[in-house]
């Protein structure tokens, strides 16, 4: 198998597509919408916010491997962070997958496994999609966000 | 050779015509490249670049304006495509071609112009749920504009036409019905000639698109009957940015003109202008010309090479590469209508097409994922999107090979 495939399809990425944490609905907390209309990946995160911190975070939609586990994994990393630290965290994990491809791969835990996108330019926006539309909802955007 | 002697070509004389496309002898990721993405565009033949660089070399200038040698090498150029071009389709005459920047122009112009000119409210335009979004969207305009309703025969789940339902929608208010020949999201081939009897006898014009058909089947567009037809050069083996449309002489010298500008007047004052004859009408401003060239050089080509060996050939490929894939667990064809041509569409259990497209990718292996631009053809049959491998002249068992090789990576994979 392609090394390039093993740095992108990683084991922890294959299981949260297999087995997506946090798939669900939040009701009665911040909604929005994500949806890339060429490729047609959908994600709607759902976080609950209290005394400006992320006291749970899920998503539901469909989407290929890396949206999918992107968007779990996204969901485990944001809980418990404060409002600010969940903006931090975004700007980190998007300077991550836009990076050139021979820089440092940061430590941001589970999330550096995600990495591997930067060797795959068309996906970049697959695993960016929930964060965007993640950002989206802690601003308190009223627009749908695209990532293409 | 003959069509009888070769049903299935022989892999030495499918070598000796991929010799013929230098871009096939390239790696990808260090692989044997087996290209399967042709219904999003074909590689271009050896003769079609160098007709481009013959152009730029020993004959650019532009059409129709200059007395001098190089001016008038490049007309001649420009309406030699377009005759060659005439009597690929079996046109009446070169002035029922006029070019285009592509298939989705050529729809463009005509829902604009002969929409514009024929449509009012009451009035009905029937396309069919296959269509690419090319062949929808500008009716979808065109109806906006004039108060005319957009109707839509359904199709079946094979993907085949409903020509019982096309038969009821087919009425007394119905204007125009546009439909593909081959439908780039499913491969079903549509009975043309059937729906302009029935549209005819309705006293509907009737558009094709044949984007997908032309480099597939031969086509004849006065045997067929149809009104308006459109191509795309770039599916031709030709260059991209330049189309045809085939129009009716009669129907085309009724019309308004779609673009205003240079060439396509007769004379211009401030208070009035008048237009130019056919095709120059419709073609406005300085056209592509090295496309056109390049457009002329590839259907010589598909005549050189012959639709008695292309279909033939491309019958037989798709024949083993369904076979083939179907036989990988937990693909499923998306389009399976008795007549079709050239396309696989396939899904395969939960694993998104995405995933297998760059998967597939890595193996050397280019196909296509997503919607395909058919977004509707997606939610008839309750998916979001599928892959696509797509066939042409120059592809071999090889190619289905290293493709059904792949998918059984992705299946290992994701299982």
């Amino acid at each position: 198998m392609n090394d390039g495939l093993q740095d992108l399809y990683r084991e922890v990425i294959l299981d949260h597509n297999r087995r997506p944490r946090n798939f669900r609905v939040i009701e009665g907390g911040r909604r929005h919408e994500g949806f890339n209309p060429l490729c047609g990946d959908r994600v709607t995160v759902y976080l609950k916010v209290e005394d400006g911190v992320v006291r749970d975070a899920a998503f539901e939609g469909q989407g290929c491997a890396i949206a999918k586990a992107s968007a779990s994994l996204m969901t485990e990393a944001l809980k418990g962070l404060t409002v600010d630290e969940a903006r931090k965290r975004f700007a980190e994990f998007q300077a991550m997958v836009t990076s050139p491809l021979e820089s440092p791969v940061p430590d941001l835990g589970k999330l550096s496994v995600l990495a591997g996108v930067r060797e795959f330019p068309t996906r970049v926006k697959c695993a960016s999609l929930a964060w965007h539309t993640a950002k989206a909802a802690l601003d308190g955007d009223d627009a749908p966000v695209s990532t293409e | 050779m003959s069509a009888k002697a070769s049903a299935v070509e022989s892999a030495a004389a499918v070598a000796s015509l991929r010799d013929e496309f230098p871009i096939l002898a390239i790696e990808a990721h260090g692989r044997r490249l087996a290209y399967l993405d042709n219904a999003a565009t074909t590689q271009k033949p050896r003769e079609v670049l160098d007709a481009i660089a013959t152009y730029y070399t020993t004959q650019n200038a532009n059409v129709h304006r200059g007395v001098h040698l190089l001016s008038e090498r490049a007309t001649e150029v420009f309406e030699g495509a377009r005759a060659t071009v005439a009597d690929f389709f079996n046109a009446a005459s070169a002035k029922e071609i006029i070019f285009t920047r592509n298939a989705t122009e050529g729809i463009n112009l005509v829902a604009a112009s002969w929409g514009g000119a024929n449509l009012t409210a009451g009035d009905e335009v029937l396309i069919s749920a296959m269509e690419h979004h090319s062949n929808i969207v500008p009716w979808q305009l065109a109806c906006q504009r004039t108060g005319a309703a957009l109707k839509v025969i359904p199709i079946d789940d094979r993907g085949a036409l409903d020509m019982e339902a096309f038969a009821r929608l087919l009425t007394a208010r119905t204007k125009i019905v546009a439909v593909s020949q081959l439908s780039n999201a499913l491969g079903t081939i549509n009975p043309v000639a059937e729906v302009v009897r029935a549209a005819h006898a309705a006293g509907a014009v009737v558009l094709v698109d044949g984007a997908q058909a032309a480099y597939h089947l031969p086509v004849d567009v006065r045997a067929l009957g149809v009104d308006f037809y459109v191509a795309t050069g770039h599916k031709l083996y030709g260059p991209t940015g330049i189309g045809v449309l085939y129009g009716r002489e009669a129907l085309l010298d009724a019309m308004p003109p779609y673009q205003g500008g240079g060439d396509m007047i007769a004379s211009v004052t401030f208070e009035r202008s008048t237009w130019n004859s056919l095709p120059h009408k419709f073609e406005a401003g300085t056209p592509h010309i090295e496309g056109a060239a390049g457009l002329g050089a590839a259907v010589k080509f598909i005549r050189r090479i012959g639709f008695d060996r292309i279909t033939a050939h491309e019958r037989e490929l798709l024949a083993y590469a369904t076979a083939a894939v179907s036989e990988v667990p937990g693909v499923r064809l998306v389009g399976t209508a008795p007549d079709k041509a050239s396309i696989l569409s396939f899904v395969m259990g939960d694993i998104h097409p995405h995933d297998i497209g760059t998967v597939v990718d890595r193996a050397g292996v280019a196909i296509r994922t997503g919607h395909h631009c058919a977004q509707p053809v997606m939610a008839r049959f309750g998916i979001p999107a599928t892959a696509r491998a797509s066939l042409a002249m120059y592809n071999t068992r090889e190619d289905v090979d290293q493709l059904v090789a792949a998918l059984h990576d992705v299946r290992r994979m994701f299982a």
